[in-house]
């Protein structure tokens, strides 16, 4: 109903002064609530007949309408057109989602989302079969008297134990995957992951590249200010060649580790075709260890869409810009990459050079001034 | 058991006076103070019902915003305000509208509306007492809720508008009030909201409680009651164990929101300004709010698998399947929840490990679940099925249940719960397992116990097309989100315009808003049917759908007490439908055995050695009577 207004006045200026509401178009409205009005009255109609045709009936000395028959017949056309949509929308929008995974680690979760769905969807049909099923067969009949049978031990035995072992075997996978998912940790021998920085605060994600010697500077809250606005503390060596970037550039094929974390609220660094996804949690720093196996490019090729990009999405809602806090995420070659870095421009900008130097010697000042401001 | 004094003044009060009974009452102690558990129940029922209405108009208030992301309103303008300027919802309002929505629908349409309307019908009348033990604190529960329900909505009329950190409030968004609008004087009205939500919850359950433990009427043992009580008790419970501890969680939120305290904040730059705030934790909040939030989903669904299990036995004219299994898995599910609440946290950065636990935890609780499920579907094998609207609503709900509880699995699978956290997906498993499923559940008990409440029948077609519209509708606006989820399409997003890959969900987004306005619409036969068969109904019978719980045995007249007269002593379990040697195909529980001979089986007297005995002499003289022939 609601929508009248708009279908018949769809084009109400939106750019008029914010001050001049538009005008609400009261005929659009209530042509829909007439017309619910007209659906109720059919009903209404559609209800006496059926009222008079059930007396009718009975007057000739017939039964009257069988409402538990009809109820069944609808039962069954119920499962027959869910079975069909079910399917439908299986192949159909099931079809729309997420294109393989361009992770390692994701490719074990979509193995293993495959045999969860299979598994579900045999209980699916199954049990869903049977429910309308057993409503369309057993639909009430006089010369019927239902089975008397209060329990039946060693059935409910089975259904016990079998999805008990079903499940265990899901949880035990699950359970490794799991564990091996989330170790962030670099393996002996193995080739130390590149730390990436990224931050979130209402409403953009800032990202910090170590420099030439790989590591990432420490971080402190209250070192923020306009120029060093992650408050990276400069009092270490490790943060001088710290680099900022706009775009997540990774090279394919190695291993990455997001240092995840927040400024203001909770936010979530959610990459799907990554098969990634952490909480950014103020004063809770997080780590996420993926290799990415599909470069940008392939993708393009393989999705036949020029203009497809990774991102990474806010999912933990975190304010009004919340629909809208994206990163571009590119993985290219380490050739490519190596390039890209080379053009990344140092954290430490003159400015914050500048600001360092004069502030360096009274640092505390700032913070406590700070404080005062806000507890007025 | 139930020779409590309030009962003998009951009992004495009819002898003396018969019908002159309701001499003393006055308005004001009889529809608006009553202390009477069936006006109470009544209460709960009309508020929840009217509460739900309007969780279900800001649904479709953001679905509309969903569907059409660049058209205008005006109306919207004209009913919102400045919440909805130029004829569009904004953005912060849409999160109001979708966190009162889903805090209405969970906390007061599904908790108290549910729980408080059936507990409170249900359990004095089923098992034989006169009200609940305490009905001063009876009367108190239903008013703080009611107050709970005004606060809770006043807030939309505060400048900044409601809450709208979402449902589950997680600070530091909800903590500071400069985060977002909503976080100002919304979420403190929001805060006071809950504390009395709470202590309605608990007012309730603690006279659930003891209700049940103290007042059955004779012959009433626990093994005799029906699922609708051992679902309303243990919910119960779940409740009062589980609710202070959300009161924790809230009081610490309302402290560091408004006395400068640190326990959920830490390290906070707020646009550019640091915050005083350190050594908190988020993550605390979260454990707090999911050591409630998780059992808090049993103690909707619980009532509604009760009630189902009643309304399924009684309309298939079958026994419930595994009447044992049914209460151990409800016992189960009742243990087991408190166990199982960082599934909704793996993503967290909670430490991995306890992620892991809580992942096997969480996928054993869903074996009593399939128990359940399968019970259910051997009660309808080979039954006799009544299709009133009772029963197909507890049909809607089995089948919601099993299709939102099978998504269960793959969301407590910490591996693949990565990359589902915080979609759709999950919005699609939580409204059919819990939202759809316990709707359900509660119209199922509704339809079946109408006639008890009002002494009137409701208009079966009407409940026939509000069903078929309800029950597709809900599938059709709940199935597709699951595939929006596997594309990892993220809930809670005002728009999905800014994504370039998820511009092609906008056709079934609008698919969606159409179909839940038609469902929505389909409420409308529900409201009519409701309130004209309150007054034009056509009059009930004492037990018109042939039941054998103790409710159907009260006269159809409400009268205080419940019972002219003593209260009926129980003989027999509730489910003795279609029982074989039976003259009719239902043997209420006042029914001793001694009067149904030719139907008793050596099981019903397990534990009663004398009743078995003879029972072998009655089939011993049967048979020697045959061979005589
Ligand atoms: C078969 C057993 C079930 C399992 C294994 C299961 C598992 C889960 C998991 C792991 C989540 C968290 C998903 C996420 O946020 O990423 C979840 C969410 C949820 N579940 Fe279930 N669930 C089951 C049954 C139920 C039932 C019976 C209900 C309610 C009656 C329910 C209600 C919810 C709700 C309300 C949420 C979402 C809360 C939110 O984030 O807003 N679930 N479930
Ligand atoms: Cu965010
Ligand atoms: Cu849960």
């Amino acid at each position: 109903m609601l929508m009248g207004t708009n279908l018949v006045n769809a084009q109400t200026p939106a750019a008029g002064t914010t001050e001049d509401a538009p005008q609400v178009d009261w005929t659009g409205v209530s042509y829909y609530v007439l017309l619910f009005l007209l659906i109720c009255v059919g009903v209404a109609v559609v209800g006496k007949i059926l009222k008079i045709y059930d007396l009718t009936l009975k007057i000739q000395g017939k039964k009257g309408l069988r409402w538990n028959n009809v109820m069944g017949f609808i039962c069954l056309v119920f499962l027959l057109a869910g079975l069909y949509g079910a399917y439908w929308s299986f192949t159909v929008q099931g079809s729309m989602t997420l294109p393989e995974a361009a992770s390692i680690h994701g490719v074990k979760i979509d193995e293993m989302f495959t045999v969860t769905t299979i598994l579900t969807m045999i209980v699916f049909f199954l049990t869903q079969i049977l429910l309308f099923g057993f409503l369309f067969k057993y639909r009430h009949s006089e010369k019927r008297r239902a089975h008397f049978l209060p329990h039946n031990n060693t059935i409910e035995k089975i259904w016990t134990i079998v999805p008990a072992i079903v499940l265990t075997i899901l949880v035990v996978f699950g359970f490794f995957t799991w564990q091996s998912i989330m170790d962030n940790t670099d393996a002996k021998g193995e080739v130390a992951a590149i730390n990436v920085d990224i931050t979130g605060h209402q409403f953009a994600w800032e990202l910090r590249y170590p420099g030439k010697d790989g590591k990432l500077g420490p971080k402190d809250f209250k070192l923020t200010t306009a120029a060093n606005k992650l408050g990276v503390d400069f009092k270490k060596k490790s943060s001088f060649d710290d680099l900022s970037a706009d775009t997540m550039y990774l090279p394919v094929n190695r291993a990455v580790r997001l240092n995840i974390q927040a400024q203001d609220v909770i936010h979530s660094v959610y990459m799907p075709h990554f098969r990634v996804q952490l909480n950014a949690v103020p004063g809770l720093p997080t780590f996420f260890k993926f290799t990415p196996t599909i470069t940008t490019a392939q993708m393009r090729t393989r999705l036949d869409d020029p203009k497809f990009d990774y991102l990474v999405y806010c999912n933990k809602i975190c304010g009004g810009g919340h629909y809208n806090m994206q990163k571009v995420v590119r993985v290219v070659t380490e050739a490519e990459y190596q390039t890209w870095l080379s053009h990344q421009k140092p954290y430490l900008t003159d400015g914050l050079r500048k600001e360092l130097h004069f502030a360096a010697a009274e640092p505390q000042q700032t913070v406590s001034q700070n404080r005062l401001a806000l507890n007025n | 058991m139930s020779t409590l004094a309030v009962h003998d003044h009951g009992v004495a009060h009819h002898d003396e006076h018969g019908h002159e009974h309701h001499h003393n009452e006055t308005f004001v102690s009889k529809y608006i103070f009553s202390m009477d558990h069936k006006m109470i129940a009544k209460q709960f029922l009309i508020t929840g019902i009217t509460m739900a209405v309007i969780a279900m108009i800001l649904s479709i208030l953001f679905r509309i915003q969903l569907a059409y992301p660049d058209k205008t309103f005006p109306l919207l303008t004209t009913l919102l305000g400045h919440f909805a300027p130029n004829g569009r919802i904004s953005t912060e309002f849409y999160l109001s509208l979708v966190t009162i929505h889903g805090t209405i629908m969970v906390f007061f349409v599904l908790t108290a509306g549910l729980s408080g309307t059936f507990a409170n019908l249900l359990i004095p009348l089923q098992i034989g007492a006169r009200d609940m033990a305490s009905p001063f604190m009876n009367m108190l529960s239903y008013w703080f809720f009611f107050l709970a329900s005004v606060v809770m909505l006043s807030s939309f009329f505060v400048q900044k508008g409601p809450a709208s950190g979402g449902w589950t409030i997680y600070p530091p968004l909800s903590a500071l009030p400069k985060a977002m609008p909503g976080s100002g004087e919304g979420m403190t009205l929001w805060l006071i909201s809950m504390v009395m939500f709470v202590a309605s919850s608990l007012m309730g359950g603690i006279n659930y409680v003891s209700t049940v433990l103290n007042m059955r009427t004779k012959g009433m043992d626990l093994w005799k009651m029906p699922l609708t009580i051992w679902a309303l008790f243990l919910t119960a419970i779940l409740g009062i164990l589980a609710f202070p501890v959300l009161v924790a969680g809230v009081v610490l939120l309302i402290f560091d929101r408004s006395f400068g305290t640190s326990f959920y904040l830490s390290d906070i730059v707020l646009n550019g300004v640091q915050q005083p705030y350190e050594g908190g934790s988020p993550i605390l909040f979260q454990h707090l709010f999911w050591f409630l939030g998780h059992p808090e989903v049993y103690i909707v669904i619980m009532p509604a698998m009760g009630i189902s299990s009643e309304v399924m036995s009684v309309n298939s004219r079958k026994p419930i399947f595994g009447y044992h299994a049914m209460v151990y898995s409800l016992i189960g599910i009742t243990v087991l929840s408190f166990i199982v609440w960082g599934h909704h946290m793996f993503v967290t950065g909670m430490n991995p490990f306890l992620g892991g636990v809580f992942m096997i935890t969480t996928l054993i609780i869903a074996v009593p679940s399939a128990v359940k499920t399968f019970n259910w579907l051997a009660t309808l094998w080979r039954g006799n099925i009544r299709f009133t609207p009772a029963m197909l609503f507890a049909i809607g709900m089995v089948s919601f249940f099993i299709s939102g509880g099978l998504t269960g699995i793959f969301l407590g699978n910490a591996a693949l719960d990565i990359n589902l956290h915080d979609t759709y997906f999950v919005v699609a498993h939580f409204h059919l397992v819990m939202g759809s499923a316990a709707i359900f559940g509660m119209l199922a008990g509704v339809y079946h116990w109408f006639p008890k409440m009002f002494g009137k029948l409701m208009d079966e077609k009407l409940g026939y097309l509000h069903f078929w519209l309800t029950f597709i509708g809900a599938y059709l606006v709940f199935f597709p989100m699951h595939f929006m989820g596997l594309d990892g399409v993220p809930r809670r997003y005002y728009a999905f315009t800014e994504f370039a890959s998820m511009q092609k969900w906008l056709t079934i987004n609008t698919f969606i808003t159409w179909a839940a306005i038609m469902a929505a619409l389909a409420q409308v036969a529900f409201i009519y049917n409701f309130i004209v068969s309150i007054f034009a109904g056509k009059k009930s019978t004492q037990n018109p759908w042939e039941s054998n719980t103790l409710e159907w045995t009260a006269p159809v007249e409400h009268i205080h007490g419940n019972w002219p007269g003593e209260i009926p002593t129980v003989y027999r379990w509730p489910y003795d439908y279609s029982k074989p040697g039976a003259e009719e195909d239902f043997i209420p529980q006042t029914v001793p055995f001694s009067q149904t001979m030719s139907s008793n089986l050596p099981h019903d007297f397990e534990d009663n050695p004398a009743g078995l005995e003879e029972l072998n002499k009655y089939t011993s003289t049967l048979k020697a009577e045959e061979k005589v022939k």
